[in-house]
Formats: C-alpha cells, sequence, structure tokens
C-alpha cells in the first residue's frame, strides 16, 4: 500500500514538462489526417460506410447518382451504382453485357446469381422476366443489407437471397440435383479474388446445374496473367465461349451454354426483338453484337486452373 | 549433434504452418473459404497440437533416443500421405452428411488434420528432451528451440502462400511435406547410428 504513493508522486511531474511537445504533435496529426480525409471526400458524400467480416463496404452519392465500392482506397471503381432519377438504368458495361446472355435463352425461368452487389442485375431480371425466379446467394449478410437499404434491392416471391459461399452453395445444389436456365457469375470484381470460384472442378458444378438449353455469363478478368489462365479453364469445360470485352473497361463478360453457340444471324435476330424491352435498361443489345466474339486471343498453352492449382491472386499481380 | 535437432525442429515447424495453410485450400472447394472455415481450421491445429505436446512430452519420458525421434518425424510423414489420396472422398462423405459448413468444416478438418498435427506437435518437447544437458540451460535450451522451429513456421507460411502454391499443385506440396519429414527422420536415424559408433 505504502509503496504506491511515492512511485505516483515521483512519475507525474517530469510528465509536465515533457509530453505537451509530444500531445501537440499528435494532436496536429490527427487533425491533419482528418482534414485531409474531409477534403478527399468533398465531391462525393459518403453515405454509408461498414466494415463486415468480408469488405470495406462504402456507399457514397454524387449528385443523382449513388455508388457501391467495396474498399478502402478511393480511386477504387465502383462495385454497383444507381441513378436516382433514371434508377433502371443499367451505369456499367458489364452489367450490360451481363444482361446479353439473355440473347442466348431469351426467356430463363429459373435464374441464379452468385454475387449480389447493389442488386442491379437480380431486380431488373426478375422485372423484365415476369415468371422467373432467381436464386442469389451472397457471402456477406452486410452486403445484402446495403444492397436493400440504399439500391432499392427488394426480395420477395421470386428472388431469394442465399448468404453462403457461393461454391458450398452451387456443390449443394448440384448434389440436390438443381437446375438452373440462366446462372450469372458477378463475384469477381473485389480486391480479393474468391480462387474456388475459378478452378475447373467449380465450372463443371457450374455446368451440372444449368437445364437443357442454359446459359452461363461471368463477369471476370481481362488484365494480367489471370486472362490466359481463365480463358483457358472455361474453353476446357464448356468449350467455345462469347467473349465480350468492351475497349472501355478492366472487365470482360464470358457468355456460353450447355448447348452450341448461337450463330450471327440468330443473334441479330433476338437483338432486335429484345431490343425494346431492354432499352429501359439502358442495354442495346443490336451495338453489342460485335462484341459477341469466340477468336481466341490468349495463350492456349496457360495452365488451366483447377482445385489443385489456383493461385489466381497471385496470378492477378502479374 | 544439436544443431542436427534444431534443424529438425525447423522442418517440423515449417511442415505444421505449410499444412495449416494448404489446410484451406483443401477444405474451399467444399466449404467454402468463409471465415468459420479458418475457425475450424486453427481450432483443429491448435487443438491437435496442444495434444501433441502433451503426449511428446509423455514420450520423452521413457528411453528418450534419437532412433524414437526419427520414429515420430517417419510416423508424421506416414500420416500426412493419406490427404493426398483420400482428402476427396472424406470431404464428400462430410459435405453428404452434414448441411452446415461450419460444422461440417470443423469435423472435415478434424478427420483431415489431428493425427499427422498431433504427431508434429509431439517434435518440439521431444527435442527439449534430447537437447537438454542441465537444469541451468534448460530454459536457454527452449527458447532456442522455439525460436528455430516458430521460425520454421514462419518461414513455412511465407514459402506456401508466397510460392509454393504458384508453382506446385496442393498435391505436389503435401508430397513433399511428406517427403522433407520422412527426410527427418532419415537424418535423425543417421545421426543415431552416428552417435552409436562414437
Amino acid at each position: 500500500m505504502t509503496r504506491h504513493a511515492p512511485t505516483g508522486r515521483l512519475s507525474t511531474p517530469p510528465a509536465v514538462h515533457g509530453r505537451p511537445r509530444l500531445v501537440t504533435i499528435l494532436v496536429a496529426a490527427c487533425a491533419g489526417a482528418l482534414l485531409a480525409t474531409l477534403s478527399a471526400n468533398l465531391s462525393a458524400r459518403i453515405v454509408h460506410t461498414e466494415r463486415s467480416l468480408y469488405n470495406t463496404i462504402l456507399v457514397d452519392q454524387r449528385g443523382s447518382v449513388r455508388c457501391l465500392q467495396f474498399s478502402v482506397r478511393r480511386d477504387q471503381r465502383n462495385q454497383s451504382c444507381l441513378d436516382e432519377r433514371k434508377p433502371r438504368a443499367m451505369m456499367f458495361a458489364y452489367t450490360r453485357m451481363m444482361m446479353a446472355s439473355l440473347l442466348l435463352n431469351p426467356r430463363p425461368a429459373r435464374i441464379l446469381v452468385v454475387g449480389l452487389g447493389g442488386g442491379t442485375l437480380p431486380m431488373a431480371l426478375a422485372e423484365l422476366l415476369e415468371t422467373s425466379t432467381i436464386d442469389v446467394v451472397e457471402i456477406d449478410p452486410a452486403v445484402d443489407r446495403v444492397a436493400r437499404e440504399y439500391f432499392g434491392f427488394e426480395p420477395g416471391e421470386r428472388i431469394h437471397v442465399f448468404t453462403q459461399d457461393g461454391r458450398v452453395f452451387v456443390k449443394r445444389a448440384v448434389q440436390h440435383d438443381e437446375r438452373y436456365d440462366l446462372i450469372l457469375l458477378d463475384a469477381f470484381n473485389g480486391d480479393y479474388i474468391p480462387e474456388h470460384l475459378m478452378t475447373r472442378e467449380f465450372l463443371e458444378e457450374v455446368r451440372a446445374l444449368l437445364a437443357q438449353g442454359g446459359v452461363l455469363a461471368a463477369n471476370t478478368f481481362s488484365i494480367s496473367d489471370l486472362y490466359d489462365h481463365e480463358s483457358v479453364t472455361y474453353a476446357r469445360v464448356f468449350g467455345p465461349f462469347f467473349n465480350l470485352k468492351p475497349w472501355d473497361s478492366g472487365n470482360r463478360v464470358i457468355i456460353t451454354a450447355l448447348d452450341n453457340l448461337p450463330g450471327p444471324a440468330v443473334l441479330k435476330e433476338r437483338a432486335a426483338a429484345l431490343a425494346p424491352e431492354l432499352a429501359p435498361y439502358g442495354v442495346q443489345p443490336e451495338e453489342m453484337l460485335d462484341l459477341f466474339t469466340t477468336r481466341v486471343d490468349w495463350d492456349t498453352s496457360a495452365r488451366p486452373l483447377t482445385d489443385q492449382y489456383s493461385p489466381a491472386n497471385l496470378l492477378q499481380g502479374r | 549433434m544439436t544443431a542436427i535437432i534444431y534443424i529438425l525442429a525447423f522442418v517440423g515447424g515449417f511442415s505444421i504452418m505449410s499444412l495449416e495453410l494448404l489446410g484451406g485450400r483443401v477444405l474451399a472447394p467444399y466449404f467454402g473459404s468463409s471465415i468459420y472455415v479458418w475457425g475450424s481450421i486453427i481450432t483443429v491445429f491448435m487443438l491437435s497440437l496442444s495434444i501433441g505436446y502433451l503426449l511428446g512430452g509423455r514420450l520423452s519420458m521413457n528411453r528418450p533416443s534419437l532412433v524414437r525421434f526419427a520414429m515420430i518425424f517417419a510416423a508424421a510423414a506416414l500420416c500426412l500421405y493419406p490427404l493426398v489420396l483420400t482428402s476427396e472422398d472424406i470431404m464428400t462423405w462430410v459435405f453428404e452428411r452434414v448441411e452446415d459448413p461450419r460444422y461440417g468444416s470443423l469435423l472435415a478438418s478434424g478427420l483431415l488434420f489431428i493425427v499427422p498435427t498431433v504427431i508434429m506437435g509431439m517434435i518440439s518437447p521431444y527435442s527439449v528432451r534430447l537437447l537438454v544437458r542441465t537444469t541451468e540451460h534448460s530454459g536457454l535450451i527452449a527458447g532456442i528451440l522455439y525460436f528455430v522451429s516458430t521460425l520454421g513456421s514462419a518461414l513455412g507460411t511465407l514459402a506456401t502462400s508466397f510460392y509454393l502454391v504458384l508453382w506446385f499443385e496442393m498435391n505436389e506440396i503435401l508430397m513433399l511435406l511428406t517427403g522433407s519429414l520422412a527426410g527427418a527422420a532419415l537424418v535423425a536415424l543417421a545421426a543415431a547410428r552416428w552417435q552409436a559408433r562414437q
């Protein structure tokens, strides 16, 4: 007991002389950091931020446009955007290209979407295809919440959300002998690539889920070494595929089917028929016809990605 | 002689963490890569190591020798190799029976990793027994041993996650680990022979 008092008295006085400078520096540093953060965000108002288990979620608003991002770095590309004045319009080339998968099967009844984002794709598909049912698999419950709160995503009778890992959902669905007419893979746009969703075995499971005439569309990568490995892997499982690469985007969309791919004449005819329905979403299928190429522009000797070999994140860095 | 034991402990540490890291990749196709999959793996490894420490300490009470030390490595190699052949079947079996991926991944990582990890956990305490000559130096020796084996673990983690997965298939890495554990057993046996001749 008696020992405590002197130590206390001894340690306090020097602090009065020594610490103010340090404290000032610390306060100044914090204030500086705060100011820098504030000024960086002046142009866009941050509506919501959240650190979830899997993402750092950020929702910001510039004018009438609200966007969803999955990273702390402000220069990150947006995941999903919504213009409140034109809520249906799809603002990203990749989302519009995913919609172009309807040219291969204009009336899918059962749809599976892996990766929710802002919920743009499932909402548009549910509205467009009035009798369809849509299963959405999203690993992060926070993304589901944010999509509902800020991006008008409304699951209900026809849209079901499963908070699960995509691979686990797909494997379980194969086990239960489920079939889908359209499968959209949209889980590859964050900083981290889920490597077990890139492999030949996963794509074989996805293929097993496709019904007769079923179609797969995958939003994937068009840059880095990963492009070659990924293209080889898709070609192994599905054979030839449409490789949609807009010149102004780091994304590319692979569209392929269980059966043979339709020829240019059929695509053209369907594009014309679908154009009026797709117009409200900003999707102009007739202008996308040129992108429907099956040309092989990757290194076919690249090693396919398998459950045994899938260093996707390491390959992307090269 | 002491240098050899330290090197072998390093190999043990390297193998443990390399295997743990591969565990995540082994389980991902069946149970995903959610946080609970890593939770399962780390739980199983920590639990197995703790049991291994107990057993290794216990074993060191009974006529400790380099030959028995070699046998620990040989047993680890033997129990690691079946992973290459049977992990798919084991995970399919679990996947078909357990719906909840949390308990599925816990059960599967238990079935796959408990036995080899328990055995690898025996290496450290047994090494201490072989190295310690006097009570005075026991803390020093235990300290160096933790240093060496944990350094091995750090390098095992780094090498596996940065390079090995880029160069090799998962089964090839598992065989590499099996090979180095078997090699460690041979080295320990050779050292025992050399010691006997002295």
